[in-house]
C-alpha cells in the first residue's frame, strides 16, 4: 500500500501526523513517534505572550525582596543563565532534527509583528523543515471589524512568508464569515498550506466554587465534522496544501479527511489518549480500511469525497436539519 | 591601577575571591555579614570555576559554625588546604575548635566580616567584638580597613599561615567593608601563585593525617608535660611578625602595594596620634592629612594590620619620635577591663619599650584608650578630629567614647559634625528609596558603569531599615578622581534623589543637601508641573536656603507605562546620569542600556527591552522646576508619633523611626535591654497603597479574613448595640447572625495605616456576591480616598468591647476572630506565612504565654528596634517574649519551664506553711482547681487575686516570697518558637534533648523549608528539588521528617499544620498541644518569600503542598495513646494532584526545570517517589498503632 503524500511541499511517507501538542515536548517521544511511524512532528507551540509573561515572571519572582533587608539581599543563588524565551524550544528543534529523519515542523502563537517574524526566523534557522502559524486570536473587542482581524492574518503570513524560506502553514480558527474566501486571500498571501481547524480553549464554569475555569479537553471524533466539511469544500479551490486536524482517533477517521481532500491528517488526542504506539494501529486501520475499498494509494483516494467529486455537493452546503428532511424522502425513490 | 584588572565588588566578594583561589575545602554556615562569602564560594564551585590549583573546590554548609569549625579542622587535619567565613555569633561557636587548630598549628585562614555580640541586644553590624572574643586562641589576627586591603590581606594572611603554621583569622568591618562596593585591582592568579608557591603546599601535605604513615595527634596530657607542651609553640608565635612582614614585602614586589605590620600616616613630626584597626582607619588617616596639609596640625595615626601576634617593638619603632600623646581606639567594649585590648597592648608595648630602654621615661607619651564605631555607628573626621583635639589637652580623659553622648557616665568626646573633609573633587550622591523600586540595584549598576568606563574612583553603600516590608533603602554613592578613604556616610550630598514623594514627609531627605545641590523628585503622584506646591513647606525652605537645583519626574507613571510596575529605577538611574554630568548623555544613555543588557539579559529580551523603553521614555519626562523665593506650603511634617502616644515611645522610639536614633542619648536606653510590648501600634507605616474593604451586606461572618491576616490588621468584633453609640458616620456594622446571641451587633474593620496590601484576607474570603461572583466580602479598594474615615473607624472600632473571652469556643474559626491579637502590625513581609500562626498563638494562649524566639525572621519582626509586634490586652497582660540565641532556643525556652515548675512548686509548699493564716479551702483551691478552660484560668486568677490581699495582711518571710511567685499558680504556657534553620539544623540537638526531657513545653517550627532571614540558605528541612542557596543544583535529597523523628519518643506531642490547607486542623494542634502536660512539637507549613511566589496566593500553594501530599498534614496524642486509642491521626487525604502542579508554581522548583531541565526532571521524579513512600509509611504507623513507639503512660 502506498501511504506516501506531500503537505507543504514536504514529501510523507504517510499521511497521519501527529499535531502540535505536549507529544513533541520531549526527544524520547519525538524518536518514539518516528519509531510508531509519524513521517513528520508538529511541535508544541511558542506562544510569544506566554514567553514575555514567563521572562517577566522570572525576574519579577527572583528578585522580590532583593536589596531590601540587610540579612537578605537576595533569596535565590545565581545559578548563571536560564534557558528562558524560545532557547529551550530551538534546541528542541534542533536535536530533533539531528535525533529523527521526519521533518520537524515548527509552530508559533504570536502577539505582535516582530514575535511572529522573529521566532519564525530562529525555528528555521534551528533547523525546522517548515513552520505553522497557530493564529490563535480571539476577537473580543467590538471596535474591530471582521475585515480588519482578517487583514491581520494576511499580514502575518505575508511578513512571515517574507522572513523565512521554508514552506509556511496557517493553522485557522473556524470562525470566518467567509471561511473559502479566506482560505483563499491566506494562499495568496503566501501560505503553503491551511491547517484546519484551531480548537480553543473554551471557558467553563465551575458550579461549586462559582469560578470561570478554562481548559482544553481532548477531542472526540464527532468534532470532525466541521472540518471535514471545510476540507471537502476547499479541496481543489485554493492552491496550497490542506490538513486536516480534530477528532481523529482511528485510521477510517484518517480515511475520511483523506476523502475529502486533506494531503495530511492531523491527530494529537488518540496519541495522549492511547499512547504513541497508537499510530501504528492507526496506520493499519487506514491500510485495511483502503484494502478493503481498494485503494493502493493515498494519492488515489485524496479528494474523492470532496465537495467536487460526490454526488450530491449541496449536502455541504446545507444545515443538518435540513438533510435529515432530505434523507426521510429516500435518496432514490420518487414517490 | 591595572585597568584590565579594574573590579567593582565588595568586601566579601573581595575575601572569597582569594580564600576561593587558594584552597581545596570550604565548610561554612550562613550569617550575618558573612554569608555572601560561602554564597560566592558556592556559586563559583557550582560554576566549575576553578583554584590555582586547576581544581573546583569543594563548598559544603554544615547545620551550624560550631559544625563547619569541626569539619574545617578534620580537612585540614587530614591534609586539605582549607578556608571558613563567618562573624559574630558564628565565630564564637568556633572558639573551641579554633583552640585545637592553633594548639596543633594547623595553617588555615579564617575570613571575617567582623561583627557585634549580642549582649543586651543583637545587633547585625560591624564592630570588632567578634574577632576580639578570639584574640586568645591562638589565631593570628589580620586586619584590612578597606575593599581593596581584604584582598590584598587575603592573600597576605594565605601566604604567611603557609609559611607560619599559625593559623590566621583575616577580618574586616562588617557591611561597612564587607558590603562597600569599591573599584580595586584584582590580583591576578599568576601573582597569587608567585606568593604561594607549591613547596609550601607539599609541605603541608606531608603532615597531613594517613594510615600510610600513622601518627597520633589530640592527645589527652597530663600535669607531668602539659605546660613544657603549650609552651613548645613560642618559637613560631615569635617568628611570626617576621614572617608577615615578609610576605607583606614579597607582596609589594609582586603586586606593588606596599603594607607593614603597623603604618604610619601622618605628618613625620606628629605629637598626637591616634592608633587603631579596622575601616576606621581610612577615616583617620584621611582626617590626619586634612589637619596636617590644611591646618599644619602635628597628627598622625598608626594602622594596625597584625594585631596578633601582636609585635610590641615593631609597634613603637613605628611611632613618630616626637609623639607626645596617643590615643587607642578599641572597636569593642570589654565591661569591667582595665582597658579594651588593643589600648592594654598599646600601653604594654610602651611599658616594655620604656622597661627595654628602647624608649625614654621622660618622653613616654600619654596613652588614652576610647571606644567607637560599635555596631557600625558611624566614626566620621569629626570624630577624629575631636580625639586628636582631647589629645592636646594635658590631662586627656582616658577610657571614652567617641560618636555617641554619654549622660550616664559621661565617657564621651563632644565633636563637632560640622566639621567635614569631603573633597570638592567628588561626586557624592545620595539615594533615598524602597527596596521594591529597585533603586540599590541600579546604583549598583552606576557604580560599575562609572567604576568600569571612566578614571574615578568608586564607591557605593547602601543602609536598609530593618522592616522586612515596605523597607526604605538609603544608597551613599562617591564618585572622584582620587582614591575614596571615606568609610562612612555621605555627610553632605552635591547630588540627592528621592525615589518616593512619600519620603518628604517621613524624613528629612535634603539634611545632607550641601548648598548648590541638584536634587532628582520621583514627584509621582504628581507631575512635575504642579509638584512645587505639594512639597512639605520644610523641604521648600530647604530647597530656597541652600539654593538647590530641582529636577522632578513623574517616575511611577513613567515606570507603568513602560511596563515596569513599581519599579522606577531605571527611569531615576537615567535621570542620574542626564543630570549629574558624570559621563556625557548620550554615552551614559549606552552604558546604562549595556548594564541592562548584562543584569537581566539572561533572564529573557522581555525584561531588557521594557528597560530600554523605560530608559528611552526618561529624558522626555524629566522637568527642572523653577524655585520660587520664597516657601508658600501650608503642608507641615506631621508628628512622627501622635501626642497621645507614651513617654517613652515619644522620647526613644519615636527618634528611631524618624532616622535619628543617633542622637539618643546613653540615659534614654534600657540598661539592661528591656523593652515595653505593643510598641508598633504608634508606627503607622501607610505602605500600602490598597487596602481591603469590608462588605458588610456579603459577609457570612466566617472570620478567614481575620484568622489569615499576616499583620492583624483586619479584625473583627461582636458587641451589643448600644456600644455604636458615638460611631463614625461610616462605621460599619450589621446584626451578628448567631440566633443563639441574639441582639448584638458586628463589625470588620482593616486598620488601613498598618495593612501592607497582600490580599490574603480577599483571597481566602469564601463568600462570592451572587450578582458579581468577583466581588466578595473583603475587596481591595485604593487607600487615599479612605484614609480618613477608615482611621477613624479603627480607633472606634479599638474602644468597642471585647467581649467575654470565656465564652468563646477556641477551636472555632468562626470564634476566635473574637479572640484580641496580642501580636499585631510586624515588620514581617508583605504575604507573610509565618505570623498569621504566630497571631493565633498569641490570641489563643497569649495572655499567660512566655515565649523563648530563636534568632531569624521571627526575632527580626518580632524584636527589631524600634518598635516590636508583641503586645498586651486590656487586662495589660501578654507575651513575655525574649530572644537569646540561634541555637540555644530549646534550652532557653526550656529554662523558662524550669522556672515555673520550680516556682509553683515552691508556692504550693509556702501555701501549705501558711495554711492557717490563707484559709484551707483557698489553699487547697488554688493548688489544686483545674484551669484547663478560660473560665477555670479566670477562676484562678481571682483566686490567685484573693491570696494576694491576704497577703498583703501578712507579715511573715513566707508571705513576701509567696507574693512574689504567687502568679506562678496561674498556668503558664511555655512557647518555644523558630524556623526550620533552628530547629532542624543549628538547634536540634538542643530541641531533640528538651523534647526528651518530658517537661511541658511547646515549640513552634515556624517551617519555610529554607533559611529566609539569612536569604535563603538550604536547611535540612529544604525539599529534593528545590533550589536554594549551597542547593544551586536542586538539593539532592530530601527533607528531613522532623515530625516522625519527635513521634519515635513516643511521649511527644506532634502535628504537621497548614493553616492554608486545614485551619480547622491547625487550630486543633495548637490547643492539644498546649493542653498536652508534656513537650509538644508543631510543624507549621509557613510559605516564604524565598519560596518564589506571588504572596498573595500563598495559603493555595499550602493547599496544593497539602494535595499534592508533598506536606502531610497528622496530629500524633499521646494522650490518646494513654487511653488505649490510637495516639496517631491523619488529616490529609491521599495526595490529589500531581507533585508538580505544586511545585512548579514555585520559582525555587521552577527555575531548575530552566536552568538544568535534566536535573530538574530526575530530582521531580524522585520527589513524587518521595510522596508516595511519606504517604505509606505514615499509613502503615496509622493502621499498626503497636509498631509505634510506647506512649506515655
Amino acid at each position: 500500500m502506498d501511504l506516501r503524500t506531500t503537505y507543504l511541499g514536504l514529501n510523507l511517507r504517510n499521511p497521519i501526523v501527529p499535531s502540535s501538542s505536549p507529544l513533541s515536548q520531549r526527544l524520547d517521544d519525538i524518536r518514539q513517534l518516528e519509531d510508531a511511524g509519524a513521517p513528520a512532528v508538529v511541535m508544541f507551540s511558542i506562544f510569544e505572550e506566554q514567553i514575555r509573561h514567563d521572562a517577566e515572571a522570572l525576574e519579577h519572582l527572583l528578585t522580590a525582596g532583593t536589596d531590601s533587608f540587610a540579612e537578605a539581599l537576595s533569596y535565590f543563588p545565581d545559578v548563571g543563565s536560564y534557558k528562558v524565551g524560545t532557547e529551550k524550544y530551538l534546541e528542541l528543534i534542533s536535536s530533533a532534527k539531528a535525533a529523527v529523519d521526519i521533518p520537524i515542523i515548527g509552530s508559533i502563537n504570536g502577539i505582535s509583528p516582530e514575535g511572529w517574524t522573529d521566532y519564525a526566523m530562529e525555528i528555521e534557522r534551528a533547523g525546522a523543515s517548515a513552520l505553522e502559524l497557530n493564529a490563535y486570536y480571539i476577537a473580543t473587542d467590538p471596535d474591530r471589524s471582521g475585515a480588519e482581524i482578517e487583514q491581520m492574518y494576511v499580514d502575518v503570513v505575508r511578513a512571515v512568508k517574507n522572513a523565512v524560506r521554508i514552506p509556511v502553514a496557517m493553522k485557522l480558527s473556524p470562525f470566518f464569515s467567509s471561511t473559502a474566501h479566506m482560505a483563499r486571500r491566506l494562499a495568496e498571501a503566501g501560505a503553503d498550506g491551511l491547517v484546519m481547524f484551531n480548537r480553543f480553549y473554551q471557558p467553563d464554569f465551575d458550579l461549586d466554587e462559582m469560578e470561570v475555569r478554562s481548559d482544553l479537553n481532548l477531542s472526540t471524533p464527532q468534532e470532525m465534522r466541521l472540518p471535514l466539511r471545510w476540507i471537502a469544500i476547499l479541496h481543489g479551490r485554493v492552491s496550497c496544501s490542506l490538513a486536516a486536524t480534530t477528532g481523529v482517533h482511528s485510521g477510517r477517521d484518517a480515511a475520511k479527511y483523506l476523502l475529502a481532500g486533506a494531503d495530511a491528517v492531523m491527530t494529537c488526542s488518540a496519541l495522549l489518549k492511547n499512547g504513541i504506539g497508537h499510530l501504528r494501529v492507526m496506520l493499519r486501520e487506514l491500510e485495511e480500511w483502503m484494502a478493503s475499498k481498494e485503494y493502493t494509494s493515498v494519492v488515489e483516494m485524496k479528494g474523492a469525497m470532496s465537495q467536487k467529486n460526490v454526488a450530491n455537493p449541496a449536502a455541504f452546503e446545507r444545515a443538518n436539519y435540513i438533510k435529515i428532511l432530505e434523507e426521510y424522502k429516500g435518496r432514490y425513490t420518487t414517490v | 591601577m591595572d585597568k584590565s584588572r579594574i573590579a567593582i565588588i565588595d568586601g566579601n566578594e573581595a575575601a572569597a575571591y582569594i580564600a576561593y583561589k587558594t584552597n581545596e575545602v570550604c565548610a561554612i554556615y550562613p550569617i550575618t555579614p558573612s554569608s555572601p562569602m560561602g554564597e560566592w564560594a558556592d556559586e563559583w564551585s557550582a560554576a566549575g570555576r576553578r583554584n590555582i590549583w586547576g581544581t573546583v573546590p569543594l563548598v559544603v554548609e554544615m547545620q551550624s559554625e560550631g559544625g563547619a569549625a569541626g569539619a574545617v579542622h578534620g580537612a585540614l587535619q587530614t591534609g586539605a588546604l582549607t578556608t571558613t567565613f563567618t562573624a559574630s555569633q558564628g565565630l564564637l561557636l568556633m572558639i573551641p575548635n579554633m583552640y585545637k587548630i592553633a594548639g596543633e598549628l594547623t595553617p588555615t585562614v579564617f575570613h571575617v566580616s567582623a561583627r557585634s555580640l549580642a549582649c543586651q541586644a543583637l545587633s547585625i553590624f560591624g564592630d570588632h567584638s567578634d574577632v576580639m572574643a578570639v584574640r586568645q586562641t591562638g589565631f593570628a589576627l589580620l586586619a584590612s580597613a578597606s575593599v581593596q586591603e581584604v584582598m590584598d590581606m587575603a592573600l597576605i594572611a594565605q601566604a604567611s599561615t603557609l609559611r607560619a603554621r599559625v593559623p590566621f583569622l583575616h577580618f574586616f568591618d562588617g557591611f561597612r567593608t564587607s558590603h562597600e562596593v569599591a573599584k580595586i585591582e584584582m590580583i591576578s592568579e599568576d601573582q597569587i601563585r608567585a606568593l604561594i608557591p607549591d613547596d609550601l603546599v607539599l609541605e603541608r601535605r606531608r603532615r597531613a593525617m594517613t594510615p600510610d604513615r600513622p601518627v597520633l595527634r589530640g592527645t589527652a596530657q597530663n600535669p607531668d608535660v602539659y605546660f613544657q607542651g603549650r609552651e613548645a609553640v613560642n618559637p613560631f608565635y615569635a617568628h611570626t611578625p617576621a614572617v608577615v612582614q615578609g610576605v607583606m614585602d614579597e607582596f609589594a614586589k609582586v603586586v606593588g602595594r606596599s603594607y607593614h605590620l603597623f603604618d604610619y600616616y601622618g605628618a613625620p613630626n606628629a605629637e598626637r596620634v591616634i592608633v587603631l584597626m579596622g575601616s576606621g582607619a581610612e577615616t583617620a588617616m584621611d582626617t590626619a592629612e586634612y589637619l596636617t596639609r590644611r591646618l599644619g596640625e602635628k597628627v598622625g595615626v598608626v594602622v594596625v594590620r597584625l594585631y596578633r601576634p601582636f609585635d610590641g617593638a615593631a609597634f613603637v619603632a613605628r611611632l613618630p619620635k616626637t609623639v607626645r600623646a596617643i590615643a587607642v581606639l578599641d572597636r569593642t567594649k570589654e565591661p569591667g577591663s582595665a582597658g579594651e585590648p588593643l589600648y592594654l597592648d598599646v600601653v604594654a608595648a610602651v611599658h616594655e619599650a620604656v622597661a627595654a630602654g628602647t624608649m625614654a621615661r621622660e618622653t613616654a607619651p600619654t596613652i588614652v584608650g576610647g571606644r567607637y564605631g560599635l555596631s557600625s555607628k558611624e566614626f566620621t573626621p569629626a570624630m577624629v578630629k575631636a580625639v586628636f583635639d582631647e589629645l592636646q589637652k594635658t590631662s586627656p580623659k582616658n577610657h571614652f567614647t567617641i560618636g555617641i553622648h554619654d549622660d550616664v557616665s559621661h565617657t564621651s568626646l563632644e565633636y563637632d559634625p560640622h566639621f567635614i573633609t569631603e573633597s570638592d573633587r567628588t561626586i557624592r550622591a545620595m539615594f533615598f528609596g524602597l527596596g521594591a523600586d529597585g533603586t540599590v540595584g541600579a546604583n549598583k549598576n552606576s557604580i560599575k558603569i562609572i567604576g568600569e568606563e571612566t578614571d574615578l574612583y568608586a564607591q557605593g553603600y547602601f543602609v536598609y531599615d530593618s522592616k522586612k516590608a515596605g523597607s526604605r533603602t538609603v544608597s551613599h554613592l562617591r564618585f572622584g578622581p582620587e582614591p575614596l578613604r571615606a568609610p562612612y556616610l555621605i555627610q553632605s550630598a552635591n547630588f540627592i534623589g528621592c525615589h518616593q514623594f512619600i519620603f518628604l514627609e517621613q524624613v528629612d531627605v535634603l539634611k545632607y543637601a550641601k548648598p548648590g545641590a541638584t536634587f532628582l523628585l520621583n514627584s509621582s503622584p504628581y507631575a512635575p508641573e504642579e509638584v512645587w506646591d505639594h512639597l512639605p513647606r520644610k523641604v521648600q525652605e530647604q530647597i530656597i536656603s541652600k539654593n538647590i537645583r530641582l529636577f522632578a519626574m513623574d517616575g511611577s507613571r513613567v515606570a507603568l507605562a513602560a511596563g515596569m510596575g513599581s519599579r522606577v529605577n531605571t527611569i531615576m538611574q537615567t535621570c542620574f546620569f542626564a543630570i549629574s554630568g558624570v559621563l556625557p548623555r548620550e554615552e551614559a544613555i549606552e552604558k546604562i542600556k549595556q548594564a541592562i543588557k548584562k543584569t537581566y539579559g539572561r533572564k529573557g529580551e522581555e525584561i531588557v527591552r521594557k528597560n530600554f523603553q523605560a530608559v528611552d521614555m526618561t529624558l522626555e519626562n524629566l522637568k527642572e522646576i523653577p524655585v520660587p523665593a520664597t516657601a508658600t506650603s501650608t503642608r507641615e511634617i506631621p508628628p512622627v508619633v501622635p501626642d497621645e502616644a507614651p513617654a517613652f515611645v515619644k522620647e526613644v522610639l519615636a527618634p528611631i523611626m524618624a532616622g535619628e536614633g543617633d542622637d539618643l542619648p546613653v540615659s534614654k536606653m534600657p540598661a539592661d535591654g528591656t523593652f515595653p510590648t505593643g510598641t508598633t501600634r504608634w508606627e503607622k507605616r501607610n505602605i500600602s497603597l490598597f487596602v481591603p474593604v469590608w462588605d458588610e451586606q456579603e459577609c457570612i461572618q466566617c472570620g478567614h479574613c481575620t484568622l489569615v491576616c499576616p499583620h492583624a490588621c483586619i479584625r473583627a468584633k461582636k458587641y451589643p448595640a448600644n456600644a455604636l453609640v458615638g460611631a463614625p458616620p461610616t462605621f460599619k456594622s450589621v446584626e451578628w447572625k448567631d440566633k443563639n446571641e441574639p441582639g448584638l451587633r458586628y463589625t470588620i474593620q482593616v486598620s488601613v495605616e498598618d495593612c501592607t496590601g497582600c490580599g490574603l484576607c480577599v483571597e481566602v474570603c469564601p463568600k462570592k456576591s451572587k450578582t458579581r461572583v468577583g466581588h466578595k466580602a473583603v475587596n481591595m479598594a485604593e487607600k487615599e480616598p479612605i484614609w480618613e474615615a477608615e482611621k477613624a473607624n479603627w480607633a472606634f472600632f479599638l474602644r468597642l468591647p471585647d467581649g467575654d473571652r470565656g465564652a468563646l469556643d477556641l477551636s472555632s474559626i468562626k470564634d476566635i476572630q473574637f479572640a484580641q491579637p496580642l501580636f499585631e502590625f510586624s515588620g514581617a513581609c508583605t504575604g507573610c506565612g509565618e505570623t498569621p500562626y504566630v497571631k493565633i498563638l498569641s490570641q489563643l494562649f497569649g495572655d499567660r504565654a512566655l515565649i523563648a524566639n530563636a534568632t531569624g525572621c521571627s526575632s527580626i519582626y518580632g524584636g527589631n528596634l524600634p518598635t516590636t509586634p508583641w503586645t498586651v490586652n486590656a487586662a495589660g497582660r501578654g507575651p513575655a517574649w525574649s530572644n537569646s540565641l540561634f541555637e540555644d532556643n530549646a534550652e532557653f525556652g526550656f529554662g523558662f519551664r524550669l522556672t515555673l515548675d520550680k516556682h509553683r512548686e515552691f508556692a504550693c509548699e509556702l501555701l501549705l506553711q501558711l495554711q492557717s493564716q490563707i484559709g484551707e479551702s483557698l489553699v487547697r483551691e488554688l493548688i489544686e482547681a483545674p484551669q484547663r478552660t478560660e473560665a477555670e484560668l479566670a477562676a484562678q486568677r481571682a483566686r490567685v487575686r484573693t491570696l494576694k490581699e491576704k497577703l498583703a495582711a501578712l507579715r511573715t518571710p513566707a508571705a513576701r516570697h509567696l507574693e512574689a511567685i504567687a502568679d506562678h499558680l496561674v498556668r503558664k504556657s511555655v512557647w518555644i518558637v523558630g524556623g526550620d534553620g533552628w530547629a532542624y539544623d543549628i538547634g536540634y540537638g538542643g530541641l531533640d534533648h528538651v523534647l526528651a526531657s518530658g517537661r511541658n513545653v511547646n515549640v513552634l517550627v515556624l517551617d519555610t523549608e529554607v533559611y529566609s532571614n539569612t536569604g535563603g540558605q538550604a536547611s535540612k528541612s529544604t525539599p529534593r528539588a528545590a533550589v536554594a542557596k549551597f542547593a544551586a543544583s536542586g538539593k539532592p535529597f530530601g527533607k528531613k521528617d522532623l515530625g516522625m523523628m519527635a513521634m519515635c519518643y513516643g511521649n511527644v506531642y506532634v502535628a504537621r499544620i497548614s493553616l492554608g490547607a486545614n485551619p480547622r486542623q491547625a487550630l486543633k494542634a495548637f490547643l492539644e498541644a498546649e493542653a498536652y502536660d508534656g513537650p509538644s512539637l508543631i510543624i507549621a507549613y509557613s510559605h516564604c518569600i524565598a519560596h518564589g511566589i506571588n504572596m498573595q496566593k500563598g495559603f493555595d500553594q499550602q493547599k496544593a503542598a497539602v494535595n499534592s501530599g508533598h506536606w502531610l498534614l497528622f496530629r500524633y496524642n499521646p494522650d490518646l495513646g494513654a487511653q488505649g486509642g490510637n495516639p496517631l491521626t491523619i488529616d490529609s487525604k491521599p495526595p490529589s494532584i500531581p507533585l508538580k502542579d505544586y511545585v512548579y508554581a514555585e520559582t525555587r522548583y521552577k527555575m531548575l526545570t530552566l536552568s538544568k531541565p535534566d536535573e530538574a526532571a530526575r530530582l521531580l521524579e524522585l520527589a513524587e517517589a518521595d510522596v508516595q513512600r511519606r504517604w505509606k509509611l505514615y499509613q502503615q504507623w496509622l493502621n499498626q498503632p503497636e509498631a509505634a513507639p510506647a506512649t506515655a503512660g
